[in-house]
């Protein structure tokens, strides 16, 4: 019998367990429905603010020596509204829809903007690395996250995931406040605050110079804190950070999380790199006699 | 160790050429960049003021390349003022080429849009009868009409020029030019790459009549690697899918032609 790539994380319940990370390729219905051909479980869109953010200049992305990618985008987006919009023809795609703000009300006004729309999820984005007063600033305030959490839990019936990453609040702390708020599930985890310098000009390579690191770097950091999460709390979990194959993929599901995302790998194989992965577990649970994700959840734990 | 494309090549700007009162080129050193296809583009860095996708531009000596820029944002602006001397990063190639038909080719260019026509035109072969069309609003902003005539100097050829005023060549829009053309002559390939109007005129004119015909487009680019998605049109991405599409696959795309995203991702008409 062929192994079943279903997965739940929470009540979140998808035909495939690998995702598109927020912040990759997010702008167009066109792009997440070849997305999903491809073979994207879900796709997380671009973190959307209430008001359309065009972003950084130019350089907005750096391949570091070695692999992964540095980049400050910073948060270019379209905006809620005019999101809302677009997807609101949807019906078969699984969207996660990714917010950005400030305060519980920015939360709260856009969820309304998607009421007309499918949506699967919405992921609270509590750690992006390099726009200021949001992502990473807004995590590492637990009362700003509890109200947050709180306010967006009584907005909706949709699942909501937080989405934490490496700032000064230790994010087992961050985590903890998110599920006393009632999160439904953690994604886990964001880019990591970095940057790069060109040795012949001299200068900070990105336009903002600060920028998130992604990629393979940052696997090993992203799998010992999804562990780490799974051991200590009770909540479905998202693997994110530096998965590149499905032996990555397999990594973190042992590690602890229900389903994966992945960006910078688009960028080393192309949208591809979906179908190869799910392939790759799918071989992977028939030699291993696995029928359901579920049975490879927190495996790695028992030892 | 063969180079990392993604990794940023410092390169000094050699020579600066003026082609019109508003165009430049800039010729350095890069091997890689000497022998890349054409359509292909690179990310070019001006340190402390941008990063933009540009066409890569011929050089007449080995080992060099150029880009050729219109003064015309403070980005591209940056890029124009780089003088003799200054360094400049770059990353690429990236993108895909043109498929070069043999026989009858028809290449038409807008602006810097000439750029990959120029490559273009070194991978054609002496057999082949190639017509150029070069777009321009007025006689100060033609160029490359000479250099089209020296690279074609083997080939039977004409290089037709038409300004948008009449003051040089023929007077109109060249996508007039194009129908003309198309109407008489039943061409094996045709190219284009320019303004987004032009190069959906050019296609409709030649798709219409079951003609090949190839676009190589151009869209807000912040990657260059197909992450930020910000080159989308329909579902295809400008950087990793393109730059350059068959008129068949556009002439089904909702967006070419007709919209373009600004900075922030949100649809705007052409």
């Amino acid at each position: 019998m062929e192994p079943n790539l279903a997965t739940s994380i929470g009540p979140i319940s998808l035909d495939r367990p690998v995702m598109l990370a927020s912040g990759i390729l997010g702008i167009s219905l066109d792009v997440f429905n070849r997305l999903y051909r491809s073979g994207a479980g879900a796709v997380v869109t671009k973190s959307l603010s209430t008001e359309p953010w065009e972003g950084y200049p130019n350089p907005t992305i750096f391949s570091v020596k070695g692999g992964g990618w540095i980049n400050a985008v910073g948060l270019s987006n379209p905006g809620a509204e005019y999101f809302a919009k677009m997807i609101e023809p949807n019906k078969d795609v699984p969207i996660i829809v990714s917010l950005v703000g400030s305060i519980p009300e920015d939360f709260e006004k856009m969820i309304k903007q998607f009421e007309n729309c499918k949506v699967t999820a919405y992921e609270l984005n509590l750690s992006c690395p390099h726009v200021a007063k949001v992502g990473l600033e807004v995590g590492d305030d637990p009362e700003l996250v509890k109200k947050i959490v709180r306010t967006v839990k009584n907005s909706t019936n949709v699942p909501v995931i937080a989405k934490v990453g490496l700032g000064t609040t230790h994010y087992l702390n961050t985590v903890g406040t998110a599920i006393e708020s009632g999160i439904d599930a953690i994604t886990a985890i964001n880019t990591v605050r970095s940057m790069a310098i060109d040795v012949q000009t001299q200068r900070p390579i990105l336009s903002n110079k600060f920028g998130g690191l992604s990629g393979t770097p940052i696997k090993p950091i992203a799998l010992r804190c999804v562990y780490e999460i799974s051991s200590k709390y009770d909540i479905p979990i998202i693997g994110c950070g530096g998965i590149s194959d499905w032996e990555d993929a397999v990594e973190f599901f042992l590690a602890g999380a229900s389903a994966v995302q992945l960006g910078s790998a688009i960028g080393d194989n192309w949208i591809d790199v979906f179908n190869e992965i799910n392939t790759g577990i799918s071989q992977y649970m028939k030699k291993k006699n696995y029928s359901k994700i579920e049975e490879m959840v927190g495996l790695a734990k028992k030892s | 160790m063969q180079r990392n494309h993604n990794h940023t090549t410092i390169v000094t700007v050699e020579k600066v050429i003026d082609e019109t009162p508003t165009v430049r080129t800039l010729v350095f050193s890069d091997e890689v960049m000497s022998n890349v296809l054409p359509g292909q583009f690179a990310m070019v860095w001006i340190p402390g003021i941008n990063e933009l996708p540009m066409s890569v531009m011929i050089s007449d000596e080995s080992g060099k390349a150029a880009f050729t820029v219109r003064k015309h944002g403070p980005s591209s602006t940056g890029l124009f003022n780089v003088k003799v001397g200054e360094q400049i990063g770059i990353r690429g190639p990236y993108g895909n080429s043109f498929d070069l038909k043999e026989g009858k080719l028809l290449l038409v260019g807008g602006g810097t849009g000439l750029v990959p026509m120029m490559r273009l035109l070194t991978h054609v072969k002496p057999t082949d009868d190639v017509t150029v069309l070069i777009g321009a609003k007025s006689k100060d902003e033609v160029f490359f009409e000479d250099l089209a005539n020296k690279l074609l100097a083997n080939n039977a050829h004409k290089v037709i020029v038409s300004t948008d005023d009449g003051s040089y060549g023929e007077k109109g829009f060249v996508t007039d030019l194009v129908e003309r053309h198309v109407e008489q002559t039943k061409f094996d390939g045709v190219y284009v790459c320019g303004p987004e109007i032009m190069m959906y005129k050019t296609v409709q004119s030649a798709h219409s009549r079951g003609t090949f015909v190839q676009a190589s487009l151009e869209r807000m680019m912040k990657c260059g690697v197909g992450i930020c998605g910000s080159c989308c049109v329909g579902e295809d991405l400008v950087c990793k899918d393109g730059t350059v599409f068959d008129g068949q696959h556009l002439s089904q795309n909702k967006e070419f032609g007709k919209f373009h995203r600004n900075k922030a991702g949100i649809l705007e008409n052409y």
